[in-house]
């Protein structure tokens, strides 16, 4: 069956072990994870996982069930990229010398509408956020220049659905 | 982290107390009514032992030869008595060792609750003296497990554990507690847990699918129900016989759901799956309802899934949402307790007989008896068979023992011909097919159902791997009658290499001790039968004992278990032979 990207949504309980407890459950599947990333969730004390995965249609339904399965998780979600609004962040570390020697790069940095971080005697830093297609372009057009360090996060992303985590909380309260 | 709790009052003080964290698990256990616990002392859990010890006359400790036992005996335990079973090991090794138990607890659903020492919590990470990260270990195969390092959190987490691990689908639950935690003193209140606000035990029975379900149940001409254990773990045997009785609907069962309803019950048409019944197998391929009741379709069950149940609506009794579509579409799912969803199910159905549907699983008997089981049972060959010996045990049984198998041909074997009157009677290792499970499971199931009748059934392989175990038997004086059927191989791996690998027999022959002086050895009663005339008298023997006994049956060497449907066939593609 034909892969397909989805990203799922966790919402969980800030407990050590958590992630381990999630990553276990792709790993039993030998399942590739995409990309991972966690932060504090617009509820205090709440946690969110963002995971991308590329996956079967039939699997992904399997894999998030068994995800809102764990105790501490208190509910998952699963969407394809129309569902949701998602970036991910680049970081682009470069020789300070090539942004004067090395004309060109200052207009790559213009036409990407990346941003500078910090300049320094030895090196310079900038910033991207948007899609991994504009921040790959972006590694893909400095990369003749020398990357000393290149770093891009995982996806982060919000839903056009409405998640109603609260409720759930508010329900339990009752 | 929020929970509900309920105020419970402190057995033994009634207000706070000033403890240390290993007084502190001592009252949580028997705040939790858990008296009997399984383990194994070592360096990290001392100080919980040294609580045991000043506790000994409210907490019964067993000590197992091996961790691994412990484990077994707890799952045996939980299995005959419904409660929650509970191991207790230290750091390091005595962790790993739990593992088998946990992961076989995990998949047969069986509520546990284990407890290891753990290194101080300044050396963990630092590779101390059996430090071993058994949280990480044991995450995958544990329904939740949690790390105390000071002795505050101990009250929560406890209540929370025995919550988790019996609600629910019950699972096992890991707690591990470093040393400083047990030593540190603090103010001790316990509060039992009621709910935690990430977790749904199960969830709310939908009418709409409850209504739908009653008119397929209307509608069929050719319904056929396979239960499993939830049925058990539901208490929910009384609901679902009406169910059946009332319904007329023809029922199989899983290997875990045996003896939910008697096996003499007209309703009961024998096992599915593998090893299963010729009729209820090849039915399923031909009824037109499937009616699943707290079982999960586990391969073993279902064969080849693509040509399973093909043309059967399906209905879905069952509780954890996860299991739901998982291996077979079902058409109506019913999520939530079975006992609540029976219920609902007995109040909406009417009485109803299938004469000429019923009447194709009497003909597909009939065959069977002929061709399998009649053999089995009345055989004419020197050597013994296992079934005769099985068979031997519901005479003198009445068939009202509890049965203890471990796994491989015996097992498929007693399951198939151990007879059943009552609920939690079978207890056997079914999705992990944990070799070595059952001589500890049975201390376990004995000690969970003291008033009953517990005879172990093994093979001569696995009983070799917790045979240490003997010793536990010996000085609890655990009155279980121990039954192994030796045919000197690994039968079940020797049938398949027969049938699949043209009688290679790599490493299947057993060149085996003398199993009786070894019984003896632990002043256990024991004996040996080899001749068919010797049988009855030998079994007789055994149950009319009322002490620990240990019978060995010597049983034809290259005997193979039918009927079968080898690995990833259909179930219609069953063979008799």
């Amino acid at each position: 069956m034909e892969l397909k990207t989805y990203t799922i949504s966790v919402y969980s309980e800030n407990n050590i072990g958590l992630l381990n407890r999630i990553s276990a459950i792709f790993l039993k599947r030998h399942i590739n994870l995409e990309s991972f990333s966690t932060s504090e969730s617009e509820i205090p004390d709440v946690f969110r996982f963002v995971i991308v995965v590329n996956i079967a249609p039939d699997k992904v339904h399997k894999i998030v069930q068994q995800i809102e399965k764990q105790i501490d998780v208190i509910k998952a979600y699963y969407h394809t990229d129309e569902e949701t609004i998602f970036q991910e962040n680049a970081l682009y570390k470069i020789r300070s010398s090539y942004l004067f020697e090395e004309r060109q790069i200052q207009n790559i940095i213009k036409s990407s509408h990346a941003t500078i971080v910090t300049v320094s005697p030895e090196f310079f830093v900038i910033e991207k956020t948007g899609f991994r297609e504009e921040t790959e372009k972006l590694r893909q057009e400095l990369a003749p220049y020398g990357l000393l360090q290149f770093v891009r996060s995982g996806r982060i992303s919000v839903t056009k659905a409405k998640m109603g985590i609260s409720e759930i909380l508010n329900t339990f309260k009752k | 982290m929020e929970t509900k709790t309920k105020q419970e009052k402190l057995k033994a003080t009634g207000s706070t107390l000033r403890i240390s964290g290993a007084e502190a698990v001592i009252r949580c256990l028997l705040a939790e009514d858990a008296n009997l616990i399984y383990g194994y002392p070592g360096g990290a859990i001392m100080p919980i032992y040294d609580e045991i010890y000043k506790f000994q006359d409210q907490l019964h400790h067993v000590l197992t030869r091996h961790e691994q036992g412990a484990t077994h005996a707890a799952q045996g335990f939980a299995r005959t008595s419904g409660k929650v079973g509970v191991a207790l090991a230290t750091s390091g090794p005595g962790a790993t060792n739990l593992v088998t138990g946990i992961a076989d607890a995990q998949i047969d659903s069986t509520p546990m609750v284990c407890i290891t020492g753990q290194v101080a919590s300044h050396l963990l990470g630092s590779d101390a003296f059996q430090e071993t990260d058994i949280i990480g270990i044991s995450t995958p195969v544990t329904k939740w497990n949690y790390q105390i390092t000071k002795a505050s959190e101990i009250p929560e987490i406890m209540a929370k554990a025995f919550y988790i691990a019996r609600s629910g689908r019950p699972g096992p639950v890991l707690i591990d507690i470093t040393k400083d935690a047990q030593f540190e003193m603090f103010d001790f209140t316990y509060n039992k847990c009621t709910g935690i606000r990430s977790y749904q035990p199960y969830p709310e029975l939908i009418n709409e699918s409850l209504e739908e379900a009653v008119r397929l149940i209307g509608e069929a001409k050719k319904p056929f129900v396979v239960w499993g254990q939830g049925v058990i773990l539901g208490q929910a045997e009384e609901e679902f016989k009406t169910f059946l009785e009332t319904s007329g609907i023809p029922a199989a069962w899983t290997i875990l759901g045996l003896s939910a309803l008697p096996t003499g019950h007209p309703s009961n048409r024998g096992m599915v799956g593998m090893h299963g019944n010729y009729a209820p197998n090849l039915l399923t391929n031909e009824c037109d309802l499937l009616i699943a009741i707290g079982m999960r379709f586990d391969d073993r069950v279902t064969g080849d899934l693509n040509t399973y149940a093909k043309q059967a609506k399906v209905i879905h009794l069952e509780l954890d949402p996860a299991e739901v579509n998982k291996n077979v579409k079902a058409d109506v799912t019913l999520l939530c307790d079975c006992k609540i969803s029976l219920q609902a199910l007995n109040d909406k159905i009417s009485t109803k007989t299938y004469p000429e549907w019923i009447k194709r699983f009497d003909d597909l008997d009939v065959i069977e008896k002929e061709k399998v089981i009649y053999g089995d049972l009345n055989p004419t060959k020197p050597g013994l068979t296992m079934g005769e010996s099985v068979e031997m045990i519901n005479k003198h049984s009445n068939g009202d023992a509890v049965i203890v198998t471990d796994v491989g041909q015996h097992q498929m074997v007693a399951c198939r011909y151990a007879k059943f009157t009552q609920s939690k009677s079978n207890v056997t290792s079914g999705g992990l097919g944990t070799m070595g499970f059952a001589l500890p499971a049975a201390i376990g199931a004995k000690m969970g159902a003291p008033s009953r009748e517990v005879v172990a059934i093994i093979g001569d392989g696995g009983y070799q791997m917790t045979i240490q175990e003997l010793g536990t038997i010996f000085q609890q004086q655990v009155a279980v009658k121990i039954v192994i059927l030796n045919n000197d191989f690994l039968g079940m791996v020797r049938q398949w290499q027969q049938l699949f690998f043209d009688k290679r027999y790599a490493s299947t022959e057993m060149t085996n001790p003398d199993f009786v002086t070894i019984a003896k050895g632990y002043h256990i009663d024991a004996a040996r039968v080899d001749k068919r005339e010797d049988l009855d008298q030998a079994v007789a023997n055994m149950m009319a004992s009322d002490k620990p006994y240990f019978l060995e049956i010597c049983v034809e060497k290259e005997d193979n278990v039918f009927p079968m449907i080898p690995t990833g066939a259909s179930v219609s593609d069953i063979r008799l032979e």
